[in-house]
């Protein structure tokens, strides 16, 4: 069962297509990686989903009921950050929390209070207020008030921003245990590709406004897509020779370096060639990450 | 919608801002009654000293009755400002700190919450208000006692016996109720169109500003409008210190002069924050939050 489903969405300001016929679909309990660059439509597309923005056209169905008619039912169920941690600086967390807990429909007990400021590390900073906190604690913060009603949903928007390392790997393990362990459905944008890379299980790419890409990660991750950096003394001389090939097709255009994109098998065939070509090889570097293939479909020439 | 009020008040409560509007209304208040107080006869004595020749009044002139006419004169020009530094930051502030995309991706409406907000607003504009009456004019009765209050306007005096002055100053605080309420509405539809908190501030001020000086010029082309306007109707408060008079020129106790003009002036002040919200929430529910 689709929890998100996403039909032929579009936004525009004006004369920019922020989101142009945008499509896709988040099942129950999914980790719902969401990718693109600065200003390719994600935060637009998350705002949508969340009713902070109306669509110019297309249709958005959570927990198979429309936005537009019940909005109000499905917001119930649905917990959000979004892109930066919103808080009042003259309030503590505790008193935040308290507040949030007072509009929801179900009753939100002390406990549940305390064991949610817990959950996201701010117990011991409770009474304090906001202005005192770190970048990074308001962010737990922003994610507190979004779990403290126990949605269905997690929508996560640049989640990580403004954390420590090991701020990083408590969100990570927390959205993991939150789909693994309760079942939640969450999505997730992030800038940090790796991220994205270790926690979601299915992925989608945009790139100005446009899906590019959809799919499991790990069909996204596939072996046959290894992209190969190839370092030399002389790359205009390598890339004649590449181009003079059988290598031709596999060569990437991008803006700086070498790059070819090939089985992960011809990796070593491809050394070979290099060698035998006399051309003076650096290093040999395969890049079998989600960012590779990200930059690969979204990079421009 | 009675849990998002809640809330809004709490803000309210909890941020510093609020209390500035308080401590300068009780500043103002307590210096003008101590230097009053101090120097209050020779005060009086200015005020009497063109009908000296001609009227003799007994008892005390300078009393708790009309030390408050006097602050109200003076502080029903200003406090309209100090409305505006919370009203007018209701939505664009909250815009400005992201916390307006926590609210409104919450199972409440956007109308919901914009009427949390105004309520809120009029709630803090009202306790506002009584902080003032119980200073300007309680205050002033207990450090100053209480007569008859004689006011001296551009071309008469009016005299009114003691027990008729009471009942004046409460419709008076009811009436100045609606003009800062129309200030609060106004100061959230400036608001509602802005994305950072002080441009709305300064844009409610100057509209008070401009709007009073366009009530206050007698040229023919404002004439037409003028009557609609509110900073027009903003000081008709003073309209329950003008009394009816019988045929021997006695004041007739409990009488208003002109009550069709307060009546008049309480619906066009009314019509103003109806519009002014209505348009507040028009305008939030077709805005995309992108801040």
């Amino acid at each position: 069962m689709s929890v998100i489903k996403v039909q032929a969405l579009s936004k525009n300001f004006g004369a920019i297509k922020a989101v142009d016929q945008l499509s896709f679909e988040v099942a129950a309990g999914q980790v719902y990686g969401f990718l693109g660059q600065n200003g390719s439509g994600k935060s637009t597309t998350i705002r949508m989903l969340l009713s902070l923005i109306h669509p110019s056209e297309g249709h958005i169905e959570i927990f198979g009921q429309s936005l537009t008619d019940n909005r109000s039912a499905i917001l119930e169920q649905v917990g959000a950050v979004i892109e930066r941690p919103d808080s009042y600086p003259y309030l503590t967390a505790q008193e935040h929390l308290s507040l949030f807990a007072k509009l929801r429909k179900q009753k939100i007990t002390a406990a549940k209070i305390e064991s949610t400021l817990s959950q996201v590390g701010l117990l011991a900073r409770a009474n304090d207020k906001v202005q005192t906190y770190s970048l990074g604690m308001k962010q737990r913060l922003g994610i507190g008030i979004a779990l403290l009603h126990d949605p269905q949903l997690i929508i996560l928007d640049e989640p990580t921003n403004g954390l420590d390392p090991q701020g990083i790997a408590d969100i990570r393990q927390l959205i993991q245990s939150l789909s693994k362990e309760e079942g939640k459905t969450v999505l997730v944008s992030s800038h940090l590709l790796s991220e994205i890379e270790q926690i979601a299980s299915h992925i989608l790419i945009i790139h100005q406004g446009k899906k590019m890409a959809e799919g499991p990660t790990s069909s996204l991750l596939d072996p046959n897509k290894t992209i190969v950096q190839i370092k030399t003394l002389d790359d205009l001389g390598a890339k004649q020779k590449l181009i003079a090939s059988v290598y031709h097709s596999n060569l990437l255009e991008r803006a700086e370096g070498l790059y070819l994109r090939i089985p992960k098998l011809e990796i070593p065939a491809l050394n070979a060639f290099l060698v035998a070509s006399n051309i003076d090889l650096v290093s040999l570097e395969a890049k079998n990450s989600l960012e590779d293939y990200f930059l690969q479909l979204t990079s421009t020439y | 919608m009675w849990p998002i009020i809640q809330i809004e008040l709490f803000k309210i409560y909890k941020r510093p801002r609020t209390y500035i509007a308080f401590g300068a209304i009780a500043a103002l208040i307590l210096v003008i009654q101590m230097g009053l107080k101090i120097d209050g006869e020779a005060y009086a004595g200015f005020l009497m000293k063109d009908i000296n020749d001609t009227l003799t009044v007994d008892g005390k002139v300078l009393n708790g009755y009309l030390i408050c006419y006097i602050l109200l004169q003076l502080l029903l020009v200003h406090v309209p400002l100090l409305v505006a530094l919370i009203a007018a930051d209701m939505l664009s502030g909250e815009a400005n700190l992201g916390t307006l995309r926590l609210l409104f991706t919450t199972p409440y409406s956007r109308t919901q919450w914009v009427l949390a907000k105004f309520i809120a607003a009029s709630l803090y504009t009202i306790l506002l208000l009584i902080w003032l009456a119980f200073l300007a004019l309680f205050l002033s009765m207990w450090i100053f006692g209480t007569d008859d209050l004689f006011l001296m306007k551009s071309n008469y005096v009016v005299l009114i016996q003691e027990q008729d002055v009471f009942w004046r100053y409460i419709g008076a605080f009811i009436f100045a109720s609606f003009s800062l309420l129309t200030v609060a509405a106004l100061g959230f539809l400036m608001s509602s169109l802005a994305n950072n908190s002080i441009g709305p501030i300064v844009a409610t001020i100057s509209a008070i500003v401009f709007f009073t000086i366009l009530s206050t010029l007698n040229i023919p082309l404002f004439n037409v409008v003028k009557p609609y306007l509110f900073t027009t109707h903003m000081n008709n408060w003073k309209e329950f210190f003008d009394i009816q008079v019988d045929e021997s020129n006695d004041a007739i106790t409990g009488s208003v002069l002109n009550m069709a003009k307060i009546k008049n002036s309480i619906i066009i002040l009314t019509v103003h924050i109806g519009l002014f919200v209505g348009a507040s929430i028009w305008i939030m529910k077709k805005k995309d939050i992108l801040s």
